[in-house]
């Protein structure tokens, strides 16, 4: 029989994702290794991860990788590169992480034009504290620290991480995805592999917002999170190409 | 090489230069903003990186990075700002992250005062962080001094893959002295250290011939943390052989005035002025305020002292804590203090010490 599809090497053969049933993280982990591996460049590959279920992937990857203090990936990831610029440096953060504790950092890696390239998960919520609100809940979403749902006279609006980077000069490429389907799916894998390259080809500044789920927080099960992705998510996120240079 | 005239931001800066420290992320605080400035011209020059860090707990994280990929790294900053690195310190410290940072204290606590103080000191050396981490301090009390300890503080760094602090003061910061610095290390000597630090470092590993590079500032397995732990503690034992102190004329003394970093140096200069006017004055003088030379209070003559002076530029005392350990309650302790951006004069401390003479 042929094979024609196997697990990604970066990942390690004997591990197993400790993720959520329905979770997207191993969607993306997945989809980033192949990348790495099309590319060539698994073993020049440093990941500086973020804290939260981003970080859940340490102990399975199978390439050079660091946890950086909450929110704090960016500046992390600055002193890799900066330190080895022939090395692949990108951050994988989720949206507590690089919106909230770490907007200052992520802001001015993107306006020094950092070149490395940042993977950013945005589901909406905080996974593995238990569901409080994020920058990036939606007006109405409920979270344990929003029992009454996001309001916005009180929290104020969903944070727009792509729109709002692009008011920077710097950046180079700044796309969101999603991976609630096949095809959005292959678009992100399409966009990871754009901004590993434009590193490698020392454009700078590359981020790729992926629209995500978290069934357990969100108190759904795996399929009705892709809907509530497309119904909710989408229209406060819409997906697509912000920047590209 | 020729002696020069520096003052002791920007020589300490050259030194880290000199021992192969290639980056150098910081964020402007006073009174410490010749280290950054310094470094900005000096770090093109040799081939290393500077960035100026949009806050103090980026920069630190950014050196983070850097050492993380075997990089000889430096940051620095003052009281406040230090109190923002923290963060990143500790994850250096959990990490097994080799680096070094110098801190020019001024008065505290909060935004406190631009001028010299000695007010963090158990914050350098008792609790930098969270999670109970211990470093090297050096408390250096002239610019040569402070030249010599960052020198070699990044050896030290290296060899435990600990963080390394260099505790100075806004006097160290801003005195210029004559120095002599040690001698430049080559870009093989560079790229010789690095090399040594590539099993682990975030340099690239081909998995399928050799382990990745995982850099842990943390564990899953509270077995593993707390093996962590025991290891770490276990380093800080091996420090013992590291301590380095000054002592002076303990063998007869009547009164010991003991003080560090540049209290230290008032200090000296009073117990030879006592000397000269018949008082038997000795001094003790902590190079490593951690590892703390505790036994060097053991060489006191104690049926002849009547007194430990403790001079510290801190209210309320904090070295003198150490100081009390060190004693054993063999004799009273007297303290002689300052604060909130005061430096201590000479005259108060022998104010002070002849009051216990003729007590």
């Amino acid at each position: 029989m042929q094979k024609i599809y196997t697990r990604t090497k970066t990942i390690q053969q004997d591990k197993v994702s400790g993720f959520c049933p329905g979770c997207m993280h191993s969607t993306i982990i997945k989809l980033i290794g192949e990348v790495l591996e099309e590319l060539d460049v698994v073993d020049r590959t440093a990941c500086v991860l973020g804290i939260g279920c981003c970080g859940l992937q340490m102990d399975y990857m199978a390439y050079d990788n660091s946890t950086a203090p909450h929110g704090r990936a960016c500046a992390t990831a600055t002193g890799v590169k900066r330190s080895n610029p022939e090395s692949l440096v990108f951050t994988y953060q989720g949206d507590g992480d690089l919106a909230s504790i770490g907007l200052a950092e992520t802001m001015s890696a993107a306006n020094r034009g950092e070149n490395i390239s940042v993977i950013f998960v945005n589901n909406g919520i905080y996974g593995m504290t238990g569901g409080q609100m994020a920058p990036t809940t939606l007006i109405g979403m409920k979270a344990s620290t929003a029992p009454k749902g996001r309001i916005a006279d009180e929290h104020g609006y969903p944070m727009h991480m792509c729109e709002i980077l692009n008011q920077l000069t710097a950046p180079v490429y700044l796309e969101r995805t999603s991976c609630n389907n096949p095809a959005n799916t292959m678009k992100t894998k399409n966009a990871i592999k754009k901004a590993f390259r434009n590193q490698l080809d020392g454009k700078g500044f590359s981020m790729v917002e992926i629209v995500t789920s978290c069934p357990t927080n969100w108190g759904l099960d795996a399929l009705a999170s892709l809907e509530y992705i497309e119904e909710k998510m989408l229209p406060e996120f819409p997906l697509g190409v912000i920047r590209d240079r | 090489m020729a002696r020069l005239f520096m003052k002791g931001t920007e020589a300490v800066a050259e030194a880290a230069v000199r021992a192969g420290c290639r980056f150098f992320a910081g964020y402007p605080i006073t009174p410490q903003n010749e280290v950054p400035e310094y470094l900005s011209r000096r770090m093109p020059e040799v081939g290393g990186v500077f960035i100026q860090g949009e806050s103090e707990v980026a920069s630190i994280s950014m050196v983070y990075g850097a050492a993380s990929a075997g990089t000889r790294s430096m940051t620095s900053s003052s009281s406040p700002g230090i109190a923002l690195k923290s963060e990143g310190i500790s994850y250096c410290a959990s990490a097994l992250i080799p680096m070094v940072y110098s801190n020019f204290a001024r008065g505290g606590p909060g935004v406190g005062s631009i001028q010299p103080a000695q007010q963090d000191y158990f914050q350098a050396t008792k609790a930098s962080g969270n999670g109970g981490f211990q470093m090297m301090v050096f408390a250096p009390s002239s610019v040569q001094e402070a030249v010599d300890l960052t020198y070699e503080a990044f050896d030290l760094a290296d060899r435990d893959r600990n963080p390394v602090c260099i505790l100075a003061d806004g006097v160290i910061a801003t005195m210029m002295e004559s120095v002599e610095f040690p001698p430049m290390k080559s870009n093989v000597e560079i790229d010789a250290i690095k090399e040594s630090k590539r099993e682990w470092a975030l340099v690239g590993h081909d998995f399928e011939k050799e382990k990745r590079a995982w850099i842990e500032p943390g564990h899953w397995q509270t077995k593993d943390m707390q093996k962590a732990n025991e290891d770490a503690a276990a380093m800080y034992l091996e420090w013992e052989k590291d301590i380095r102190v000054e002592e002076y004329g303990l063998e007869d003394a009547e009164i010991v005035l003991t003080s560090y970093g540049i209290s230290a140096r008032v200090v000296k200069s009073a117990v030879s002025i006592l000397r000269a006017e018949g008082i038997k004055a000795g001094y003790i003088r902590p190079i490593t305020v951690n590892p703390f030379p505790y036994g060097a209070y053991d060489h006191i003559n104690y049926d002849k002292c009547k007194a430990v002076l403790n001079v510290e530029m801190s209210i309320p005392a904090q070295f003198g804590v150490d100081v009390k350990v060190g004693v054993k309650d063999r004799c009273p302790i007297e303290h002689c203090l300052c604060s909130g951006g005061n430096i201590i004069s000479r005259n108060a401390v022998l104010d002070a010490a002849k009051k216990i003479m003729k007590g």
